[in-house]
């Protein structure tokens, strides 16, 4: 782990930064609940908020202590693979840690947080509020540290330069890897296990289309969630990539044009292929945009960060429709395909752009971890954890809707309720 | 299947960090860790296949 001396200005620019940041949490929980059925909306915010505290205090008992420190070192074909931290326990001498590592543990206790929140998305309708948890803690107490670690915490992925001469390292400035990837590997987990939303795919025909109720939310959550990732990918910059301040405009500048370009080529795909364009296809677009950014904000162009949202806005609703269509797969979050695929294709841009020779490599020596190992270690994590928690709500509870299930009161009670024939 | 295609994935992980560690020539190393990515990928593709075999047995 890079312990740099930092100035103090630098140290107050980065905290106020951070202290923006949950702005992108917010704005990924309004798209969550908007996303759902309106039957389940308090349950979704509510989960959101509850995944947000379970996983800062499983994070701070458990999960720092794999992510700090100087890690455990396997000694493999003479290099270093040093994969798990050995911070201090319970958050000790956090105190008088340098303030690079109190920055980083700042920096990682919001990381978690919006990796937690993802696969709620994917789950809404049908994933138990305590299964919602569950999930936030496993990924807080185990999943991310050892990911964070190998990424950010001076890990192998970010030793392959030093080890392996390819360019810096695997580099991820704004978290597209242990954050946006990591949660959509967790919905696409989360998806299989707790299957599909009832009447989402009848007997007969093609799947049922249950629109989320709430454009608004959806919208203003894109909004709040371009402020909230400024300050992230800026943060990450200086934390991660130690940029120097004069290239932080540039960063910001390359975070709204990747999310202009996505919106902007989602605008047209949708316009194209229905007639009018999609408002909640927009949204998933702006926001692949966004988690793209993540990935390359710090270390393209403005003209290469906007081809890299774009390319994620052309892949946004094309690949929403197939994994609907053709792969039975029920995310009505489109997290999957925004988190999952925005991240890797990010992360896929930054080898391609980035100036050092190797670099290429380095990033898909990262991707390659992601998906042949990440991917299988949470799905068979969560599989387990599925025999004590059961993800999935009951036949009544999705048929009354998650609200009244499981908090005894609807989100808006002066509503009238459809039942799922109305939707039929 | 689908676990067959869990169980795949991993096996391009493994060959990814073997040509890390085998082949310190560039080209060569980027070839194999290639082959890594698309032996993952062929993973996927099988436990994506898995599921909607699996979800078109319950539709019945």
């Amino acid at each position: 782990m890079n312990t740099t001396p930092i100035t103090d200005a630098t140290f107050a620019l980065i905290l106020a930064l951070l202290l923006v940041a949950p702005l992108a949490i917010a704005g990924v929980a309004l798209v969550n609940t908007g996303l759902g059925r309106c039957r389940s909306a308090a349950q979704a915010l509510l989960g959101n908020l509850a995944i947000v505290a379970v996983s800062a205090i499983v994070f701070a008992l458990v999960g720092a202590t794999f992510l700090g420190g100087a890690g455990h070192v396997l000694q493999l074909a003479g290099k270093p693979w040093n994969w798990a931290g050995t911070g201090p326990y319970l958050l000790g001498g956090l105190g008088t840690a340098s303030p690079h590592a109190q920055l980083a543990l700042l920096f990682e206790f919001l990381a978690v947080a919006l990796a937690a929140q993802i696969p709620w998305g994917s789950g809404a309708d049908r994933l138990r509020l305590a299964a919602g948890c569950a999930i936030a803690a496993l990924l807080a107490a185990l999943v991310f540290p050892l990911v964070a670690h190998s990424v950010w915490g001076g890990g192998w992925l970010s030793q392959l330069g030093v080890n392996f001469g390819l360019g810096a390292g695997f580099l991820d400035g704004g978290g597209a890897a242990s954050v946006q990837v990591l949660g959509g590997v967790c919905a696409l987990a989360v998806v299989w296990i707790a299957g599909p939303r009832k009447g989402k795919f009848p007997k007969e025909g093609l799947s049922t289309a249950l629109p989320g109720h709430n454009a608004v939310y959806v919208l203003f959550g894109c909004l709040l969630a371009l402020v909230g990732w400024l300050a992230w990918n800026v943060a990450g910059a200086l934390l991660w990539l130690h940029a120097p301040l004069s290239a932080l405009p540039v960063t910001a500048v390359n975070t709204l044009l990747s999310a202009s370009g996505a919106i902007a080529a989602t605008f047209a795909v949708t316009r194209f292929r229905f007639g009018k364009p999609d408002a909640s296809l927009c949204a998933n677009g702006w926001l692949a945009g966004l988690v793209a950014s993540s990935a390359c904000a710090g270390i393209v162009t403005p003209l290469q960060s906007l081809f890299t949202g774009v390319v994620a806005g052309i892949l946004t609703p094309l690949l929403v429709e197939l994994l609907e269509l053709a792969l039975s797969i029920d995310d009505p979050s489109g997290a999957i395909t925004v988190h999952a695929v925005g991240g890797l294709w990010g992360l896929l841009a930054a080898g391609i752009f980035a100036p050092q020779p190797g670099q290429l490599v380095a990033q898909l020596v990262g991707i390659s971890a992601l998906l042949g190992l990440v991917l299988p270690l949470v799905y068979l994590f969560f599989w387990l954890l599925n025999r004590f928690v059961a993800f999935r709500v009951d036949g009544d509870g999705e048929r009354i809707g998650m609200d009244l299930h499981e908090l005894g009161g609807g989100a808006y009670p002066e509503f009238v309720i459809h039942r799922d024939e109305s939707y039929r | 299947m689908k676990y067959a295609g869990l169980l795949v994935m991993p096996a391009g992980f493994f060959l990814t960090l073997a040509a890390l560690i085998l082949f310190p020539d560039p080209a060569m190393r980027a070839a194999f860790v290639l082959c890594g990515l698309a032996v993952e990928a062929l993973g996927l593709v099988v436990a994506v296949r898995g599921h909607m075999a699996a979800r078109g047995e319950s539709r019945l």
